[in-house]
């Protein structure tokens, strides 16, 4: 319907972007700017019914989509010394931390549950981008570690979604321990023989890449995710060159043989549970 | 010596002398966490070249990642310590401007991690324990880099160092930068030079990023806590060797020689634990990091 978008979706555009577009109706693509009414984005799982654009996507939100009926358990998360070294930028640490938490509600930038995906068990921790931008402090270290425990507790699969602006440095050298410490779990459910899947996701970067996000035994990832070590501002002041397109993007990963496979979110289920089916040596039911 | 107006030139200098250590003495007791940072980049510094070239003997350069190419930024080979076959791996920064361009200043690219992988594998198949020595900005940002996969190298660098079934020792030289570090740095002991830094971010990135303004990095430096102090309070480290007076930079051959002795000590208290056992306790350590606080 192209007289619509052309002509009068751009006027809608205009008249709420003076006030504020009501979450609960519409959203802009920030891909291809087009207005989408929340209920199909929704039903889309928050991919752009245009352009295909793939939007961020809360814990709770991803949670839904991975397991079966929506349906899961959260466990509940250690708790590590919050604000180790009393930071303070322009901000105190302890209240970025509770604003986040506000924010979010959730305790810190992941979530782990356990449930089934296409009947077979898995636990899935999922990192939250809204807090402190997914960044990695001891909670999350402890929470990998924690989803990783369980994973071999259950004998099943872990999965672990990324998105993170990298290391939590809030939490000076505690946050680059966490690279080790996340390594560390990824090791303990491979000695269990058992599958370690890594789901990059828009943005992951720095010191999370650099650790559990790529010791997945499967790397997939999101169309369109930024994925890389460096920021590309960095490279940029760096090199001193202008970046190729569409650098550091999933795609780019894909054919530089850094992952295995982009999938979209709304295959993304029915992809876990076939990947998760051959590796356990399992036959997976259609999932719901 | 006397001069006509009776004071001894002689006695003169040494109190000059000892007042100039007693300043000396009281402004590297004093360094602020930038000023920190200042002595551990300082270009005088002992290097890891100097390290391996004092303290190894018969040392063996090994070269190349086997899939693409030699990475000069990370210095790698077997030799002895104290007469015992070793491993020794180190990021190099270089000390003049044609050998800091060779070294890359020290920022490694995918190929230095992946060698040191290797070696560090190779290692663990003969049983010669791992020494490393840290001084690195960080890991090289660069669009080649990206494509050849820096991270997932620097992960499987830490990853090695965490499995490796003999002893692995790292000691933060000078510079110990983010993940660029940790990738050899996973190491049963973590031993840390009096005036070096560790840290996650550098102060200036760090202020940058959280105070949008470079110039902040001093008082970034004091918030990121990056001081071995620090880092023995909060227990990330294992052991503080003592710098000479004045810093590194004033007496080289002091300063080899007193992380030669903690090397060794380090490595006889390793002696004669298992694989299993090294992997294990390894593990516990790392895993036990982050419950201790600077109030
Ligand atoms: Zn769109």
């Amino acid at each position: 319907m192209n007289w619509l978008t052309e002509y009068v979706r751009p006027k809608i555009r205009t008249l709420f972007a003076l006030s504020s577009v009501p979450d609960n109706l519409w959203r802009q693509c920030p891909s291809c700017q087009q207005m989408l009414f929340h209920r199909d984005l929704t039903a889309n799982l928050k991919v752009c019914s245009h352009c295909g654009h793939h939007m961020r996507a809360d814990s709770t939100e991803r949670l839904d989509w991975t397991f079966d009926e929506n349906t899961y358990t959260r466990i509940e998360l250690p708790r590590p010394v919050a604000d180790p070294l009393r930071f303070r930028d322009t901000k105190r640490y302890a209240d970025r931390l509770k604003d986040a938490r506000e924010k979010t509600h959730t305790e810190d930038a992941i979530t782990v549950a356990h449930g089934t995906i296409g009947g077979q068990k898995a636990v899935v921790a999922v990192m939250e981008f809204n807090f402190i931008g997914g960044s990695m402090g001891a909670a999350v270290g402890d929470a990998i570690v924690a989803a990783a425990r369980l994973a071999v507790l259950q004998h099943v699969p872990l999965i672990i979604f990324t998105a993170s602006g990298g290391a939590r440095m809030q939490e000076g050298a505690i946050s680059l321990m966490q690279m080790p410490r996340t390594v560390i779990a990824t090791r303990m459910v491979k000695d269990a023989g058992l599958p370690f899947i890594v789901v990059l996701t828009d943005p992951t970067t720095g010191g999370v890449t650099a650790s559990f996000a790529m010791l997945g035994d499967i790397q997939i990832a999101e169309p369109g995710a930024m994925i890389g070590f460096a920021g590309a501002r960095v490279i940029e002041q760096t090199v001193r060159e202008k970046l190729p397109e569409g650098f550091q993007r999933a795609e780019y990963l894909l054919e530089h043989g850094i992952i295995d496979m982009v999938v979209k979110r709304t295959e993304m289920q029915a992809t876990l549970a076939r990947v998760i089916g051959l590796l356990m040596q399992q036959e997976p039911k259609a999932a719901a | 010596m006397s001069e006509p107006d009776g004071i001894n030139i002689a006695d003169e200098v040494v109190r000059l002398i000892s007042v100039a250590d007693r300043q000396l003495r009281t402004t590297y007791s004093r360094l602020t966490p930038w000023q920190k940072t200042q002595v551990a980049r300082h270009p005088d510094r002992p290097k890891a070249k100097d390290y391996i070239e004092k303290l190894i003997t018969d040392f063996t350069p090994l070269a190349g990642d086997r899939a693409f190419a030699d990475d000069a930024a990370v210095l790698g080979g077997m030799g002895r310590f104290r007469g015992r076959p070793v491993m020794v791996l180190g990021t190099e920064k270089g000390t003049d401007t044609e050998s800091r361009v060779k070294h890359n200043f020290g920022m490694a690219r995918p190929e230095g991690y992946r060698k040191a992988r290797r070696l560090i594998e190779l290692a663990g198949r003969f049983k010669l324990p791992i020494l490393t020595f840290i001084d690195t900005a960080g890991a090289f940002p660069g669009i080649e880099a990206e494509a050849r996969g820096q991270a997932e190298a620097i992960a499987r660098s830490i990853e090695a160092c965490l499995e490796a079934p003999v002893p692995v020792i790292a000691t933060i030289i000078g510079e110990g930068g983010s993940g660029g570090a940790i990738a050899l740095a996973a190491g049963d002991i973590v031993l840390m030079l009096e005036h070096a830094v560790y840290s996650v971010i550098s102060p200036e990135g760090c202020a940058s990023i959280l105070w949008r303004d470079a110039t902040q990095a001093s008082v970034a430096a004091e918030a990121l806590r990056l001081t071995a102090e620090d880092l023995l309070r909060l227990k990330l480290i294992d052991q503080i060797v003592p710098e000479p007076l004045g810093g590194a930079q004033r007496d080289k051959t002091a300063t080899l020689y007193a992380v030669g002795l903690a090397i060794q000590e380090a490595l006889s208290n390793l002696n004669g634990t298992d694989a299993a056992t090294l992997r294990q306790r390894r593990r516990e350590k790392f895993l036990a990091m982050g419950r201790e606080t600077i109030g």
